[in-house]
């Protein structure tokens, strides 16, 4: 809501500057966005009249004019504009007067004519931001010789407040002006509306089918109207430093009025309304166009007003383009109405609209405003475009209008709220400057909620009032208290904080990726993946949830790639997305991204590209946290991202939990990437979990090692081996070691041969050598026969 | 029997000569050993008649352990002439820089999340996380703000079907707390929310915490003084100005947001805070009964308040990064600088 400060002073005026108004009204909770002057500086502009005027005698487009600025003698001035005529009162920028733009007038010859000043337009002035077509006509009554600025109060500010959607009540001088009254503790003047007695008895039928969503419809026939009147130069100027354009007198005054008090209003020409006005909800599939010219197909959750032949106007949202004013227009209809929020909330959105109208009438407007606007617009609209007003033509359901309230506050109740004690007159007084009816009672107050005040109904509301009348800023400050518990702490937990350090320590900057992606790169990484797709994407690149973090990370690794950034390292925690809406799991996952050399670019590490074994590595430390690593296990499989032969399914005490291994060939060509890279995600529940460490005895006595070197196919997992080797090797084994795999010169071929140290150690008397050979004897030959492997000699 | 100065002079000399501990340990047995010439002069003394024994047995012994004395300075010297040489040999260039991988670093919102877990879980708030994928009864239904309320239009709202939706703020984690847990409740809710929003100031993803406290006897007061604190020790400014200034959220009366001095240019006024010295850096409030009332706590015994900010701009502010949208790039040369 934009307003003009002096605007507001004619109803109210503390003695404040503009910016301490500003703060004020802020900190009251209507949001000050911006001030702005309401015109460019300018000086020794002043009004003057046009008392001739004869075409250049060199130019076809000039005129020479002669003005009199109530200085003495005409002036000429030479003038272009197609506009100006004599008899105008026009306003005249005199020599050594600077116009916007630090444009000096000066004295001057145009194509050898003397002109000794320029006539204005309005964007010459500042007035407007386009170019105006002509110059700025004043109205004949106004003052020659006077100073512009002066005379049309351009030394004003245009106020935008940002409203909170519960104030509904501050979308209009009215409500603001109250406002600041309330905060000032100043009386408010309103502008003078009486009622107009009607000239002629005729009316028109009007029937509300829907009397919930419409409680009060009020029109009233003008007749005679001339639309083709001017709008008053002072209304032009509080519309437009409101921000609203002018249109024509009818449209003009019905805004004013909705700046005004805050009821929207709506003028129909009567010429094309047949048999009177109903107020009804829509048909589905009935057709509007709307006065923006676009047509619309109605749903029948919608309020209209029609008459026989069909919808007139989307209620309290926008009228019709074959209803409304134009410059033909004779006979008005001019409506007042109140539909209840509920009649106008979520329609505007629905067909893509929002206007003055549905922004208000969504928030609430006063039902008891509709009588006072539709007699203030009248008034206006008979000063204006002349005309004969009828009667009021009123249908109100007293039912179904929103009914009075009261609400109670107790005492007790507000002073623990606050912690302070708020004398009672200032509580009352606060209370009523806002418009509340207030008594005393034992415990405190009941107060009788203004027509105007949706947003206040229970106790709380009240609370909030007083508070913020009496200034948040106003009120202690105290701690809150609570006993001291401890709360359960899970030891053998590691916390995602952990891990994501732990991450960092191996060289990992962790990476914010968006949870969704673009559809073309998750099909591209996981064809069979199925996750939720938004209805309302911000772009369709932004459109559907991620089922991996790795869409994310290769997208970021793109970044970076494209920045000569060559080596990179990169995790994430977030959530995936799987399954539809129905059957939706959202998975915490740890994932990581490695691309390019091992170490980095240095006088000492190796310019070895990064593998497989390097991120597996990485993602081993993080088990080793949970005390837990024989519960995982790495399984050679298939996943649509990752190359066949370098991926592994991850099982945490046998469950799925992840995947980890090289992007697939064929996605890295698809996403045109050179580099190999590695990946890895996790279930974040499983990295989590651990168990505490439990003390086993050190022994005493000596361990035995033996090395055992195995021959087994080269496509045998050595995971098989040493699957055997543990079953066999007895329970005192300590420790299995695998030193060295090995294929090539001097092992067979299809084979690799796989170094094994076997440590064992009992934990009360010294192994000997025949215990242990029986032990190495089953191991060989539980291997040979599992796995066909050879013990090499 | 006069040769023994001769005898040390020479001694000395070859003493001095040697450069090696191996040539004195010859020396020392030429000389002092058991077979050695000061030893031999020693045996020799019995040849002397009795009143000269003692002087000649004195001067001999003086030699000998003026000998031994300087063996071993002779050989002090060489062993730390050979532990020089052997450091000179092995020096060096401690400038290079060390070997292995370097850290990464965390995300600078990560950053900024557990600091402010940190402040609070300190004095005895849980952190609290729920779902991202939302239906409409927790991110709106049950925080006051029914179907078409206006205030839906305060967060735009990316949807999947007519209730599902993706949270617009993390309060549906404090729907879901009150529901499972009597107070008194002491909560931090972190996590992704999004909006359908994107422009320079915008990301159609964020984060927040939102923080709720449900006890008896909670009050405004409370409030404040929690914003306040918190404030101040995020920034580490104990004199930072704090401003509470009405304003409206379905689910919490009376509201605030909140407002601080400007950090950037102490009050002053700069670019940061549209020349007002003032930056909105959160929103708060009391719990509104009716959000009391969709979890079943009794608004007459309990009170409660909740706050909420956003970690990227709280992100911004602390580290002076201008450009939200660097967040979500994963540039490393952003990342890099919060390591």
């Amino acid at each position: 809501m934009k307003f003009s400060e002096q605007w507001l002073r004619e109803w109210v005026s503390p003695q404040l500057g503009v910016q301490a108004l500003a703060d004020q009204i802020t900190m009251a909770g209507l949001e000050v966005d911006a001030i702005e002057p309401v015109a460019m500086l300018f000086s020794d502009v002043v009004i003057a009249e046009v008392v001739g005027m004869a075409p250049h005698p060199d130019a076809d487009k000039l005129n020479v004019c002669q003005v009199v600025d109530g200085s003495g003698e005409a002036v000429q001035v030479v003038c272009g504009a197609t506009n100006v005529a004599v008899g105008q009162k026009v306003p005249f920028a005199r020599v050594g007067a600077v116009l916007p733009g630090d444009l000096k007038i000066r004295q001057a010859k145009l194509r050898g004519v003397e002109s000794r000043g320029m006539i204005c337009s309005a964007s010459e002035l500042g007035l407007e931001e386009e170019t105006s077509p002509g110059i700025l006509e004043l109205p004949l009554d106004a003052p020659s010789g006077e100073d512009l600025r002066a005379w049309m109060g351009l030394d004003d500010n245009a106020i935008e407040v940002d409203l909170t959607p519960n104030r509904g009540d501050c979308l209009s001088l009215k409500g603001l002006a109250r406002e600041v009254g309330v905060l000032n503790r100043l009386p408010v003047t309103s502008p003078d509306v009486t009622p107009v007695p009607a000239t002629h008895a005729e009316t028109f039928p009007v029937r509300v089918e829907d009397a919930e969503f419409c409680p009060r419809y009020i029109g009233r026939l003008i007749k005679g109207v001339d639309v083709t009147a001017a709008t008053p130069l002072w209304m032009v100027e509080r519309l437009r430093r409101s921000g609203v354009r002018t249109i024509d007198p009818v449209v003009d005054i019905t805004n004013y009025v909705m700046l005004e008090l805050g009821q929207p209003l709506h003028a129909f020409d009567r010429a094309n309304l047949h048999d009177g006005v109903v107020v009804r909800l829509a048909r589905e599939g009935e057709r509007l166009v709307l006065l923006d010219g676009q047509e619309i197909t109605l749903n029948a959750a919608t309020l209209v007003i029609a008459d026989e032949r069909g919808p007139l106007a989307i209620a309290g949202v926008m009228g019709g383009e074959d209803s409304g004013v134009s410059a033909a227009t004779q006979d008005i209809f001019l409506e007042s109405a109140f539909f209840s929020p509920l009649a106008v909330a979520g329609q505007a959105r629905a067909y893509g609209l929002h206007t003055d109208a549905s922004h208000r009438f969504e928030r609430g407007v006063d039902p008891q405003l509709t009588v006072d606007a539709i007699e203030r617009a009248t008034a206006l609209l008979l000063q204006v475009t002349g005309g004969e007003p009828g009667p009021l033509i009123e249908v109100t359901s007293h039912a179904q209008l929103p009914g009075e309230r009261d609400v109670t506050l107790r005492a007790a109740r507000l002073e623990q709220a606050l912690v302070k004690q708020l004398p009672a007159e200032e509580v009352a007084d606060i209370l009523q400057r806002l418009g509340m009816v207030v008594d005393s009672t034992a415990s405190g107050w009941k107060a009788r909620v203004p027509s105007w005040r949706f947003d206040v109904s229970i106790e709380e509301d009240l609370i909030e009032e007083i508070a913020r009348i009496h200034g948040y800023n106003q009120l202690p400050v105290r701690r809150p208290s609570a006993r001291l518990a401890l709360r359960p702490d899970h030891e053998a937990r590691t916390p995602l904080g952990r891990l994501r350090r732990q991450m960092v320590a191996r060289g990992y900057q962790e990476a914010v990726t968006y949870s969704f992606v673009p559809p073309d790169l998750q099909l591209a990484m996981l064809p069979d993946a199925v996750s939720p797709k938004l209805a309302n994407p911000i772009s369709s690149d932004l459109s559907v949830m991620r089922a991996s973090l790795f869409p994310g990370l290769v997208r970021a690794l793109e970044h970076n790639l494209n920045r000569q950034q060559n080596r990179v390292r990169l995790f994430e925690a977030g959530m995936v997305f799987r399954g539809d809406l129905d059957d939706l799991q959202q998975t915490p996952m740890l994932g990581a991204l490695a691309c390019g050399s091992r170490d980095p670019e240095g006088w000492a590490g190796s310019r070895d590209k990064a593998d497989f074994f390097d991120i597996k590595g990485d993602l081993e430390s993080l088990i080793a946290m949970g005390g837990e690593a024989d519960a995982w296990r790495f399984e050679p499989g298939e996943h649509p991202s990752l190359h066949p032969g370098q991926s592994a399914r991850i099982l945490y005490r046998d469950d799925p939990v992840g995947w980890i291994g090289t992007l697939h060939p064929g996605v890295k060509a698809e996403l045109g990437l050179k580099a190999d890279v590695l990946l890895f995600e996790v279930r974040q529940d499983a990295l989590t979990r651990g168990v505490l460490p439990t003390f086993v005895p050190l022994s005493r006595y000596p361990e035995v090692r033996r090395d055992l070197a195995f021959l087994v196919g080269v496509n045998q997992p050595v995971q098989a081996l040493l699957d055997c080797v543990r079953k066999k090797a007895g329970q005192w084994l300590e420790e299995l070691r695998l030193f060295d795999v090995y294929q090539g010169k001097g092992v067979t071929e299809g084979c690799k041969s796989v170094a094994l140290g076997l440590t064992w150690q009992h934990p009360s008397r010294t192994l000997n050598d025949e215990e242990i050979n029986q032990l190495v004897d089953a191991i060989v030959a539980e291997s040979h026969q599992h796995l066909g492997a050879e013990l090499r000699g | 029997m006069d040769h023994l100065p001769t005898l040390v002079t020479e001694a000395r000399q070859a003493i001095q000569a040697a450069d090696s501990i191996a040539a004195l340990d010859e020396l020392r047995v030429r000389y002092l050993g058991k077979k050695g010439e000061i030893t031999a002069q020693l045996k020799g003394l019995g040849k002397l008649p009795a009143d000269e024994r003692p002087a000649a047995g004195e001067r001999i012994n003086q030699a000998k352990q003026a000998l031994a004395q300087e063996l071993d300075e002779r050989r002090q010297a060489l062993s730390k002439a050979a532990l020089e040489a052997q450091l000179a040999a092995e020096r060096i260039d401690v400038t290079l820089p060390g070997r292995g991988q370097p850290s990464g670093g965390l995300h600078p919102v990560t950053l900024t999340l557990e600091r402010i877990e940190g402040l609070f879980t300190r004095i005895g708030y849980d952190v609290a996380v729920g779902p991202e994928i939302e239906d409409d009864y927790h991110n709106f239904e049950a925080l006051n703000i029914p179907a078409h309320h206006p205030a839906r239009g305060m967060a735009d709202t990316f949807y999947f079907d007519a209730t599902r939706l993706l949270r617009t703020h993390t309060s549906p984690v404090q729907v879901r707390t009150m529901k499972e847990q009597a107070p008194p409740i002491r909560i931090v809710c972190p996590g992704r929310v999004y909006r359908s929003d994107s422009d320079l100031t915008h990301t159609p993803m964020f984060h927040q915490v939102e923080g709720l406290l449900v006890d008896e006897d909670v009050s405004f007061a409370d409030l404040k003084g929690t914003i306040e604190d918190f404030l101040h020790a995020f920034f580490e400014r104990g004199d930072l100005s704090v401003r509470f200034r009405p304003s409206y959220f379905p689910f919490t009366e009376p509201s605030a947001e909140v407002d601080i001095q400007c950090v950037m240019c102490s009050g002053e006024g700069c670019r940061v805070c549209s020349h007002s010295g003032w930056l909105e850096v959160m929103g708060c409030g009391m719990v509104h009964p009716e959000v009391f009332r969709h979890s079943g706590i009794d608004s007459e015994r309990y009170k409660g308040f909740a706050f909420g900010m956003g970690a990227e701009r709280l992100a911004m502010l602390r580290y002076g990064v201008n450009d939200l949208r660097l967040f979500f790039e994963n540039d490393l040369r952003f990342l890099r600088q919060f390591a």
